[in-house]
C-alpha cells in the first residue's frame, strides 16, 4: 500500500535489468519498498541486477518473471501470475530500446523492431497492467516516455515516433483509469547518460538516472500525471514544439 | 442496574421487527404499493458503483464499493456481500490517514445507522447505534444536562468511529479515552454474528483501537457526564518556551478537568515550543450572567462558510505559518481566569470551518501524532527542538499531558507527553524526516496514533505496540479469511502475507 507521500511497498518494473528502472527501485527500496519484482527476458544481466537490489537490505524482497515485450501473447499470463502474489503499488514501465537511426532507416525490419519494443509491446503490457491496477483499485502505473516523443527530429524520428505513440497511450491510459484508484504517470527524461546512450555526445539538459528516479520519487508525493527530467525540458520542448517546419528542419538538434 | 437493563435491551429481536415497520411509516408509499418487490430487487443484488474515498488528510486516495447499510440487518448482508477484498467500516472520515479506505474492496458508510435507542436520563447512559455523531448527541443530551464523556477535536465523529479508534480528549488526564466510559457495544464479526461485547473481555480490548479490524461495531452503551451549563470556564496562559510549558503543565494539570496546550513549533531559539495553555472546566449554572442563566443548556454552534473546494497548493507556508502562530501567540492574554467560552469555541474551534482541510490544497496534508512516557521528557525536547529548526509549518501543533492508558491493546494513549502536529504532505522529505522522529519516539518507549497516521512502516509499529502480536492472534481466531480489511492494515503488514 503506498503512504501518504505515494511511496510503494511493492514495486514491479517491466524492463528489468533498465538503468533507470534500478535506479529508481534502488531509491524506493531505501524508503518503504519491500517487494520488487524485475521483469525482462532471463539473463545473467537480469539476475545480477535483482541480486544488487538484495544487497541493499535484508528485508527486501526481489524476484524476477521473464517477461518479453515483443511476446505479448505471453504479456496476460506472466505479468497476471505478479499480481495474484499479491497487490502492486506501482508498476514502472522502463523498458525500451533506441536502436540505429542510420541503420534502421535503410533496414525496415529493424526499425519495426524499435516501435514493436517501445510501442505494441507497451500497449500490451501496460493494458494488462492497468487492468490488473484496476482491479485491486489502487496503485500507479509510471511510463517512462521521452521528450523526444514531443516533437519527431530528423536525428532520431523512428525512436522518437515510437515514444509519441507511447506518450499518446500512456495519457489516454490515466484518462480512462481516472477515478478508478490507478494513477498513471508519464515521465519524459530527455537525454539520460546510460548503457543505451553510451557513445552518443551529452545533448543540452543531460540527466542521469538517478535523477530521473529523484523525479519519479518527487511525482508520486504530487500525483503528478506528467513530469518532465530535468523540469527546464518543459519549457524548451514547448518552443521546439512550436516552431515552424522550415526552421525546426534546419536547427542543429 | 440500569446496565443490565440497557444490555438485555440490546438481545431482543424487537430491534430487528421494528425497523422496517418506522421504514413503512416514512418510507412515503413504497411498501404499500403493490410492485414493493422491484425495490427490494436492488437491495438483494447490490450493483454498487465504486467511489474515491480518502481521509481527512486527502492524502492517497483508493476505490472502493462504498455500501451505506441502514439496518442491522443490511450490516450483515453488506459484510457477507463484501467480496474478494473485504470491507471495512467507515464513519464520518476524520480520520486522517487511511483507517476507512479499503482499496479495490468494500467500505460500509455506517452514518446510516444513526438511531440514538434510549436515554437514560437519571443515570446518565445513552443506547445509539455506531452511526450517531457526537455532535448529534451534544445536540440531543445538553439540554438533558448530559455530555459526552470524552470529545475529540471534532464533534463531527461517529461513536463507532470514537470507539474503534479509542479517541481521547483534553480530559484524558483526569478521564482516560473513550473506551473508559463504554459499558457495552454490539460488534458485528466476520462469521456475520452479532456479538454484545462487555469491559473486561479481550474482544473488548482488541476492538477499542483496534481501527475497525475486529469487525463492525453497530451500537454501544455508553456512560455520560452530567453538566449544569453548556459553557466553559476557561483560564488561558501563556508559556515561554517548552521547558516553561512542561513545569506549568505538571504543577497543576491536576486542578483542571480539560487542559491543552497549542505550541509554536515554527519559534526557534529561546522561544522554542513558547505555548498558549487554555484550560477549564464546564461552567457551574452560578457562574453564569444572569441573561445566559435563562437557557444554560442551549447549544446552537454556528458554522462559517465552507473552505472553497480548490486552494492553491503552498497557501500554508513558513511564512504564512510563521505569521498566523507569532499572531496567536500575541493576541492570547499573559494569564486570565474564568472567562465563559461556549463549548464548540473550546473544543471545536475548526469545526465552525466546513471542509477547513481543504486549506492544504490537493496534496493534502498528514499529522503527526506520538507519546512519551514520563521519564522521557529529553526525548520530547530533541523532537520538538528538531520540528523547530526543520521548519514545519504546523499551525494546529498541541502538547497534552496523559493519564493512565486503558486497556485496549493497540489503544493509543498511555501516561505521558502527547504532540500532535499537521503538516503538509507536499513538504519535500517530510516522509524520511518523520520516520527519523518514528524512531526517536519508539526508542523512548512510545508510540504514533493510529488514527492520524498515514505514512507509518511496518516495522515501526511492531515497535511502538507491544500488543500487536494478541491482536494478531484473536484476528487470526475471529477472522480468519480477513474479512476485515482497510489499506490501513495493508500498509502495516496486518493482514498476513
Amino acid at each position: 500500500m503506498k503512504d501518504a507521500f505515494g511511496t510503494p511497498q511493492s514495486l514491479l518494473v517491466l524492463g528489468g535489468t533498465s538503468e533507470i528502472g534500478l535506479a529508481t527501485a534502488r531509491r524506493l527500496i531505501a524508503r518503504r519498498t519491500r517487494t520488487v519484482w524485475l521483469a525482462g527476458r532471463p539473463s545473467p544481466a537480469l539476475e545480477s541486477a535483482a541480486a544488487s537490489l538484495r544487497g541493499l537490505r535484508a528485508d527486501v524482497t526481489v524476484r524476477t518473471v521473464p517477461f518479453d515485450a515483443l511476446d505479448t501473447a505471453a504479456h496476460e499470463e506472466a505479468l497476471g501470475k505478479v499480481f495474484t502474489e499479491g497487490d502492486i503499488d506501482m508498476v514502472l514501465l522502463a523498458f525500451g530500446v533506441l536502436g540505429d537511426q542510420a541503420r534502421d532507416e535503410a533496414a525496415p525490419a529493424a526499425a519495426v523492431l524499435v516501435a514493436q519494443t517501445n510501442y505494441t509491446g507497451a500497449v500490451s503490457a501496460g493494458l494488462v497492467c492497468g487492468n490488473a491496477l484496476q482491479a485491486q483499485g489502487h496503485g500507479s502505473l509510471v511510463v517512462l516516455s521521452s521528450a523526444a516523443a514531443e516533437r519527431a527530429r530528423r536525428a532520431n524520428f523512428l525512436y522518437g515516433s515510437s515514444k509519441a505513440g507511447l506518450d499518446a497511450f500512456a495519457q489516454g491510459l490515466g484518462d480512462a483509469l481516472h477515478g478508478t484508484g490507478v494513477h498513471v504517470m508519464v515521465v519524459r527524461p530527455g537525454f539520460v547518460r546510460t548503457r543505451m546512450t553510451a557513445g552518443l555526445a551529452d545533448a543540452p539538459l543531460a540527466t542521469t538516472p538517478e535523477a530521473v528516479a529523484f523525479a519519479i520519487e518527487q511525482g508520486l508525493r504530487r500525483r503528478a500525471e506528467t513530469v518532465w527530467v530535468p523540469g527546464a525540458l518543459r519549457v524548451v520542448m514547448s518552443v521546439l514544439r512550436h516552431t515552424p517546419r522550415p526552421l525546426f528542419r534546419r536547427l542543429p538538434l | 442496574m440500569s446496565d443490565t437493563r440497557l444490555i438485555t435491551h440490546f438481545g431482543e429481536p424487537d430491534d430487528a421487527a421494528d425497523k422496517p415497520l418506522e421504514r413503512r411509516k416514512c418510507g412515503d408509499t413504497v411498501a404499500s404499493m403493490p410492485d414493493a418487490d422491484t425495490h427490494i430487487a436492488p437491495q438483494t443484488a447490490p450493483v454498487t458503483p465504486t467511489e474515491p474515498v480518502t481521509g481527512w488528510g486527502r492524502t492517497a486516495p483508493t476505490v472502493a464499493r462504498v455500501l451505506r447499510p441502514r439496518s442491522h440487518e443490511e450490516a450483515v448482508a453488506a459484510v457477507r456481500d463484501c467480496g474478494d477484498r473485504g470491507g471495512i467500516a467507515r464513519g464520518l472520515g476524520r480520520a486522517y490517514g487511511d483507517a476507512a479506505q479499503n482499496a479495490g474492496g468494500s467500505v460500509l458508510d455506517m452514518t446510516g445507522l444513526d438511531r440514538i435507542r434510549a436515554i437514560d436520563a437519571d443515570a446518565g447512559v445513552v443506547v445509539c447505534d455506531a452511526g450517531v455523531s457526537l455532535h448529534r448527541l451534544m445536540e440531543v443530551l445538553l439540554p438533558l444536562g448530559w455530555f459526552v464523556p470524552v470529545t475529540p477535536g471534532t464533534r463531527y465523529v461517529t461513536v463507532g468511529g470514537a470507539i474503534g479508534a479509542d479517541i481521547h480528549g483534553k480530559n484524558h488526564h483526569v478521564s482516560g479515552s473513550f473506551s473508559r466510559h463504554v459499558r457495552a457495544f454490539e460488534l458485528l464479526t466476520a462469521d456475520g454474528a452479532i456479538r454484545t461485547v462487555l469491559p473486561g473481555t479481550d474482544l473488548f480490548d482488541a476492538t477499542t483501537g483496534g481501527m475497525g479490524l475486529t469487525g463492525v461495531i453497530l451500537s454501544a452503551t455508553v456512560q455520560l457526564l452530567p453538566v449544569e451549563t453548556s459553557l466553559m470556564c476557561v483560564d488561558t496562559e501563556r508559556a515561554a518556551d517548552l521547558d516553561d510549558l512542561m513545569a506549568r503543565l505538571t504543577a497543576n494539570d491536576h486542578g483542571y478537568r480539560y487542559s491543552v496546550a497549542w505550541i509554536d513549533l515554527l519559534a526557534r531559539g529561546a522561544a522554542t515550543g513558547r505555548a498558549v495553555l487554555t484550560r477549564g472546566d464546564h461552567a457551574p449554572y452560578e457562574a453564569l450572567p444572569r441573561r445566559a442563566r435563562r437557557a444554560p443548556l442551549a447549544f446552537r454552534p454556528g458554522r462559517l462558510p465552507g473552505a472553497p473546494a480548490f486552494v492553491p497548493e503552498g497557501l500554508l507556508s513558513r511564512t504564512t505559518v510563521g505569521l498566523f502562530n507569532e499572531l496567536w501567540y500575541r493576541r492570547a492574554p499573559r494569564h486570565r481566569t474564568g472567562e465563559l467560552q461556549r463549548l464548540s469555541a473550546y473544543f471545536h474551534p475548526l469545526d465552525g470551518v466546513p471542509h477547513w482541510n481543504r486549506v492544504y490544497g490537493r496534496g493534502g496534508f498528514v499529522q503527526y501524532q506520538f507519546v512519551v512516557g514520563y521519564g522521557h521528557e529529553d526525548a520530547l525536547r530533541r523532537i520538538v527542538r528538531r520540528i523547530a529548526r526543520r521548519g514545519c509549518p504546523s499551525f494546529l501543533a498541541v502538547l497534552k499531558r496523559f493519564g493512565e492508558g486503558d486497556p485496549g491493546w493497540l489503544s493509543f494513549p498511555m501516561p505521558g507527553w502527547t504532540l500532535a502536529l499537521d503538516i503538509p504532505a507536499g513538504l519535500s522529505g517530510l516522509g524520511a524526516f518523520l520516520d527519523e522522529l518514528d524512531e526517536e519516539v519508539a526508542d523512548a518507549g512510545g508510540r504514533v496514533y493510529l488514527a492520524k497516521d498515514s505514512r507509518l512502516g511496518p516495522d515501526a509499529l511492531r515497535a511502538m505496540y507491544p500488543r500487536l502480536p494478541e491482536f494478531l492472534a484473536l484476528r487470526a481466531e475471529l477472522d480468519p479469511r480477513s474479512v476485515f480489511r482497510s489499506d490501513l492494515a495493508r500498509r502495516l503488514g496486518l493482514l498476513g502475507p
